[in-house]
């Protein structure tokens, strides 16, 4: 696939999932909250494995650099980053972990062994079931761009934790927009 | 009105036990069988709403129950108070108190307002059982209403005062009683989680359950001898069916994926369960020992919280193929998928009532989650609670009570409300988090 058409694909597909998402979220969205998620999100996973210092050189598909380290722990790699985060009542993948996902899903399709789990969580708020169900389409959701991205369906296992298992415990905004969110653990981690 | 109950109307006077005392040995058993866990801090029921008219009732101490270490007629009476339609009479002042029918003067009763009035006594027998005789009376007709004999070891007194006030309940509000059937639910303390079951006074509770993980959906087979529930223990969910006779545990659904809400179909031979195998959140059918797994839909978004009408020729189920989540009733065999809520975006979580005429469910309103009843017939929708944070609703056996998850000061309770929404009860339990009530059924 040249350039071009790799971008109109891109393109396409981009298209599509917002299109998508947007006719999955609409009727329920209250207007989205502007939470600080991109800092937060920023070594937020709780995989992230600070203190791996030492490898060297990784990048955005980590693997093609030649390091020697592991990518997944670098913190300088977006590798390292895992985890995606969602408005209230939606499954809609924002633009701004198109990269964070892109990655992950070269890593796969360079990494024809590397097996990942996609965590699908949500907020306190309704029923434990549904939620349980919404976490699981917030999962299925990031797995289908992953296929689409190189990524092959025996790699990505999608699960949901619902509410059940909230990153932060607090009962305002600000924690329900932290535990609205898909974290990518690989196999072994 | 349903009699479920057989009591010897004693116009000889002559009283047998009935088939209630092996039922209550089994029973006995059963609760040993579950014993192995540490019994909890129990959960305490305090009543915060009343309903309308109340029966007055005296209860008069049985007699030699002083004896005992249970007091029998206190918990007749708390029954009986609890459920909010009952008023009780004091009998101090009456002497000698009777213990036998015939030993009424009813006019001691009247004069006290009391409509009607149970009696009884409590007897050692040579084997070191105890015969417990009760009599229930309409002091305004001079009539007996029952009187039925039972021969118990004394540790099963709390499950016979249940079976007396059972009894009461159905012969003066023509509605089964609910008194002797179990509840379950899931405690959180830290991140420590329980699978508890107590009887519907929240007494005697048994752990059935231990995780570090999270513990959700448990729901009673029909024949109450097992329990269905979530667990996250393997980092995702897997719907697991515990014994309580056996103390046996059973993968039911583990597939790639999520595996979730448990729904018994009335039959207890087979489930509806919401698995994401498939590519989605999905609800399939599977028997009771897992096998069988058959798709029952093919949507385009989620559908999950399946729950079986009491014939067992439909379900309700939470659907957002309309853009919301929403209520949807498919019949079994091929039938039409209907719609059956309509106002709001976030309607969730139905759960039939057991005559069939109507369900229960969860609705959101401006942010707040609170419990509703929508009546087939007529689609009316009566919001039921006002709590905000309303959750998990189970239907008790006889239609009357729903209980369900709130919240009170940040702490997960329990609360119970009548389905006319008139009583309310409040069950909390000491230092933990009480979520994911489920109502066990009446015991054959």
């Amino acid at each position: 696939m040249n350039k071009l058409s790799q971008r109109s694909f891109t393109s396409a597909l981009w298209a599509g999932v917002a299109l998508a998402a947007l006719l999955a979220g609409c009727a329920t969205n209250p207007p989205p909250e502007k939470v600080a998620v991109e800092e937060r999100n920023v070594g937020a996973g709780s995989n992230t494995g600070a203190g791996t210092a030492g490898t060297t050189g990784a990048g955005v598909t980590g693997t093609t650099t030649g390091s020697q380290g592991n990518p997944l722990r670098d913190p300088r790699s977006i590798l390292s980053k895992r985890s995606v985060y969602f408005d209230f009542d939606s499954y809609a993948v924002k633009d701004d972990y198109k990269p964070l996902i892109e990655a992950h899903a070269k890593y796969l399709q360079t990494n024809r062994s590397a097996r990942m789990t996609l965590q699908g969580n949500c907020d306190e708020r309704g029923s434990r079931e549904y939620n349980i169900a919404l976490g699981q389409r917030r999962a299925d959701t990031v797995k289908r761009m992953m296929l689409l991205y190189g990524a092959t369906d025996p790699q990505i296992e999608t699960v949901s934790f619902g509410k059940e298992k909230p990153r932060n415990a607090g009962h305002d905004e600000g924690a329900w927009a932290e535990n609205r969110r898909d974290d990518v653990v690989y196999a072994g981690e | 009105m349903r009699v479920r109950y057989n009591p010897i109307i004693t116009a000889s006077r002559m009283i047998r036990p009935l088939r209630f005392p092996t039922l209550v040995v089994l029973l006995g058993t059963l609760v040993v069988a579950l014993a192995s866990g540490v019994a909890r801090a129990q959960l305490t029921i305090e009543i915060i709403g009343g309903g309308g008219t109340t029966i007055p009732i005296a209860i008069v101490p049985f007699a030699g129950e002083a004896n005992y270490p249970y007091p029998l007629t206190e918990i007749v009476g708390a029954d009986l108070a609890r459920s909010g339609l009952f008023k009780l009479v004091d009998p101090a002042g009456v002497n000698p108190r009777p213990a036998r029918a015939e030993d009424v003067r009813f006019g001691d009763w009247t004069g006290r307002g009391a409509d009607a009035v149970a009696v009884g006594s409590v007897t050692p027998q040579s084997d070191g059982r105890v015969e417990v005789r009760f009599f229930l009376l309409d002091a305004v007709k001079q009539s007996q209403l029952a009187g039925v004999s039972y021969v118990v070891a004394p540790a099963q007194f709390r499950t016979t005062a249940h079976r007396i006030a059972d009894i009461i309940y159905e012969k003066l509000t023509g509605d089964v009683g609910v008194f002797s059937t179990r509840i379950a639910y899931i405690t959180k303390q830290g991140a420590h989680f329980e699978l508890l079951v107590a009887e519907a006074d929240g007494y005697n509770p048994q752990t059935i359950v231990n995780s570090n993980e999270p513990l959700l959906s448990p729901t009673w087979s029909p024949d109450g001898t097992r329990i269905a529930y979530v667990s996250l223990e393997n980092k995702k969910p897997v719907v697991y069916l515990q014994s309580l006779v056996t103390g046996r545990r059973q993968v039911l659904a583990n597939f790639r994926g999520s595996n979730s809400a448990p729904a018994w179909a009335p039959d207890g031979n087979h489930l509806a369960v919401t698995l994401s195998r498939d590519g989605s959140s999905q609800i399939y059918l599977i028997n009771a020992d897992g096998s069988g797994v058959q798709r029952l839909m093919t949507s385009p978004g989620i559908d999950t919280e399946a729950n079986f009408s009491p014939d067992g020729k439909a379900i309700l189920f939470t659907s957002d193929r309309g853009g919301s989540p929403q209520i949807y009733r498919l019949t079994l065999g091929g039938g039409p998928v209907e719609r059956m809520t309509f106002d709001g975006n976030y309607n969730v979580s139905p759960r039939h009532l057991p005559d069939g005429k109507g369900f229960v469910f969860v609705r959101r309103d401006g942010g707040r989650f609170n419990l509703a009843i929508e009546d087939f017939a007529t689609r009316q929708v009566q919001v039921l609670t006002q709590g905000g944070g309303d959750e998990s609703p189970s239907v008790a056996p006889n239609g009357k009570l729903i209980l369900y998850a709130s919240e009170n000061g940040g702490r997960g309770i329990l609360a119970a409300v009548s389905s006319d929404g008139r009583v309310k009860q409040r069950l909390t339990a000491a230092a933990s988090d009480v979520r994911e009530p489920a109502w066990g059924p009446l015991l054959k």
